[in-house]
């Protein structure tokens, strides 16, 4: 099983090839340091990305986000849930909208506050 | 008409307004942030994704988070905020004291009144006009931070088969805000040899939802009557359109990331001189501009990448403007220039009694660069550099004692290169 990818770990983006020739020998080729072995790691067994995405509200949308990584299998369906939200309180930038999604540990929280706005 | 007065009057509520006008009123004197929007943040706020503050806050936060950190230390401090009012115009000073004429659907016509000005506008987009595609001109196109606004701040889906063109960050952005939303993205059209976008939105946001980046192709044209239905789509061979291979995308809509431009016009009706190699103001080691009292930062001098650059340096603006204030702004200015591989660098001037910060951006793509910083012909700084891209703004700093080296020379002029 071979896999490519491009580490993001830092600017200069190496191609990283990632070869598994059985469950304990795992090889990783390409990267110029150990963050592109650990990141080329990562992303195989287990790749994870930050969420983020409006909820529909009574005046406005609310900007919302996972509050880390999420594995990427679940994200679709977690999406679908964020956008079948209506918000129909005032939220604080920081509260939390959905609580340990779907047992992933992970809560999705809002990154503004109702209307957007934060008058004086 | 009413008239307000104040030390320091900022023009602009984004990052680079803020935290301008944070500086000012720590040391003292009195700041205004005149904003056109009805909420201070400016572009961070339809900026809903992740990526910004590492260097700042140290943890990665969304835009309208970091936007929301900034306004409430703004409302936390004396600093008196305009908002839904627009600068119409930056008139003549009358003697040192600066008039701006504002315009608010709230407050009316006012005048403020301040002895210093710090422009902080942002940037606009380039739009098809700028990059001249031809064919029909039907509804469904727009600029990619258009339909950024639409979708992340309106809730407002614009189309469902989309073509961006342009491999800005931007334009990347977009291409997976528009999938997340359930539309389909067919491609991304890049007309460069390399991505102009950052390899982390490559990765995330086009390879994670496979969509193709065709580089080296340009949208040769644009079909459908009332809405766009197609486009063509037609690869370059050693710069020269390849017409033969030309084929076409099916579309409802197109997305334009092709580039950014600091919002200008104020500046030029002002007067104020503005850096002929297409960015914002010309601006001295002060980042002040050809006009005394009036200092520029943010994407309205020169375009960021980095939120966390525009604080930075609007932060140096903020501070400059309080020495003006104290009349302590004295060091004579010595010119900057770009040297080999440099497209521009900010400020154009230097001088040798503070610490000097420039920000450059590169012509090329090249790992293992050198940068080179020398004073006629004399190198007093290289500082290697993993990557270089266009797309990545590079910071160079130089400390009092690195310029010491030659202050003997006749005339010196700053040379920063990239080798
Ligand atoms: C779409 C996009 C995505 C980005 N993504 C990232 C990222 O992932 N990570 C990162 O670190 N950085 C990112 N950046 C860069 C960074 O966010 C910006 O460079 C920064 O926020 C710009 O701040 P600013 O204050 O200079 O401009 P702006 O935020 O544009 O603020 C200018 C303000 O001035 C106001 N204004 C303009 N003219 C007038 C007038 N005449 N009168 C009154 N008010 C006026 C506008 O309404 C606006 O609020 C992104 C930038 C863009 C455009
Ligand atoms: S492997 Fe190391 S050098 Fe290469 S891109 Fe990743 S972090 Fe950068």
């Amino acid at each position: 099983m071979k896999k490519e990818y491009i580490c993001i770990a830092c600017p200069v983006g190496c191609h990283l090839v990632l070869e598994e020739k059985s469950k304990d020998d795992i090889k990783v080729t390409g990267n110029r340091c150990s963050r592109g072995e650990s990141y080329a790691r990562e992303e195989y067994s287990e790749p994870k990305r930050t969420v983020t995405a409006t909820c529909s509200a009574d005046n406005g949308r609310i900007p919302v986000k996972t509050n880390r990584p999420i594995l990427k299998e679940h994200i679709d369906s977690l999406l679908k849930e964020i956008y079948s939200i209506n918000i129909d309180t005032l939220v604080e930038r920081g509260d939390v909208i959905i609580k340990n999604y779907a047992d992933t540990g992970v809560d999705v929280v809002a990154t503004g506050s109702s209307a957007g706005k934060i008058k004086s | 008409m009413k008239e307000y007065f104040f030390d320091c009057a900022v023009i602009g509520g984004g990052a680079a307004g803020m935290a301008a006008a944070l500086e000012v009123e720590k040391s003292g004197f009195r700041a205004v942030i005149v904003e056109r929007e009805n909420t201070l943040g400016g572009i961070l706020l339809q900026c809903i994704h992740n990526g910004f503050g590492l260097h700042e806050f140290k943890e990665e936060l969304s835009g309208p988070e970091y936007a929301g950190n900034f306004s409430e230390m703004i409302y936390a401090s004396g600093v008196k905020v305009f908002l839904e009012s627009t600068v119409m115009e930056i008139g003549e000073a009358q003697g040192k004291i600066h008039e701006l004429y504002c315009y608010s659907a709230v407050y009316g016509v006012f005048t403020v009144k301040a002895k210093s000005v710090i422009l902080a506008m942002g940037c606009r987009e380039r739009n098809r006009g700028n990059i001249g595609i031809p064919g029909t001109r039907p509804a469904g196109i727009m600029t990619a931070g258009l339909a950024q606004r639409l979708v992340n701040i309106d809730g407002y889906i614009p189309g469902k088969e989309i073509v961006i063109v342009g491999s800005g960050d931007i334009g990347l952005i977009m291409a997976r805000r528009m999938t997340w939303s359930g539309c389909k993205v067919h491609a991304v059209i890049e007309i460069q040899p390399y991505p102009s976008g950052i390899t982390r939105n490559i990765v995330q946001c086009l390879e994670d939802f496979s969509i193709p980046l065709y580089l080296s192709h340009i949208v040769s044209s644009i079909n459908g009557k009332d809405r766009i239905e197609s486009v063509d789509v037609t690869p370059l061979r050693d710069g020269i359109a390849d017409e033969e291979k030309t084929f076409r995308i099916g579309c409802d809509t197109l997305l334009l990331s092709v580039g950014l431009v600091p919002e200008n016009e104020l500046s030029r009706k002002a007067g104020i001189r503005l850096n002929p190699q297409g960015s914002g103001p010309f601006v001295d080691s002060y980042l002040m501009t050809s006009r005394d009292g009036i200092f520029a930062c943010g994407n309205v001098l020169h375009v960021h990448d980095l939120v966390d650059f525009v604080t930075k340096e609007s932060r140096t603006a903020g501070a400059n403007a309080v020495k003006y204030l104290k009349s302590a702004l004295s060091a004579r200015q010595y010119k900057v220039v770009s040297g080999s591989n440099v497209r521009y660098v900010v400020p154009q001037k230097f001088n040798f009694e503070d610490v000097s910060q420039f920000y450059l951006r590169s012509m090329i793509v090249k790992n293992d660069a050198q940068i080179e910083v020398k004073i006629n012909n004399h190198l007093i700084k290289s500082v290697k550099q993993n990557h270089v891209q266009p797309s990545e703004m590079i910071s160079v700093s130089l400390k009092k004692e690195e310029l010491a080296k030659v202050t003997s020379v006749n005339d010196p002029e700053l040379e920063i290169s990239i080798i």
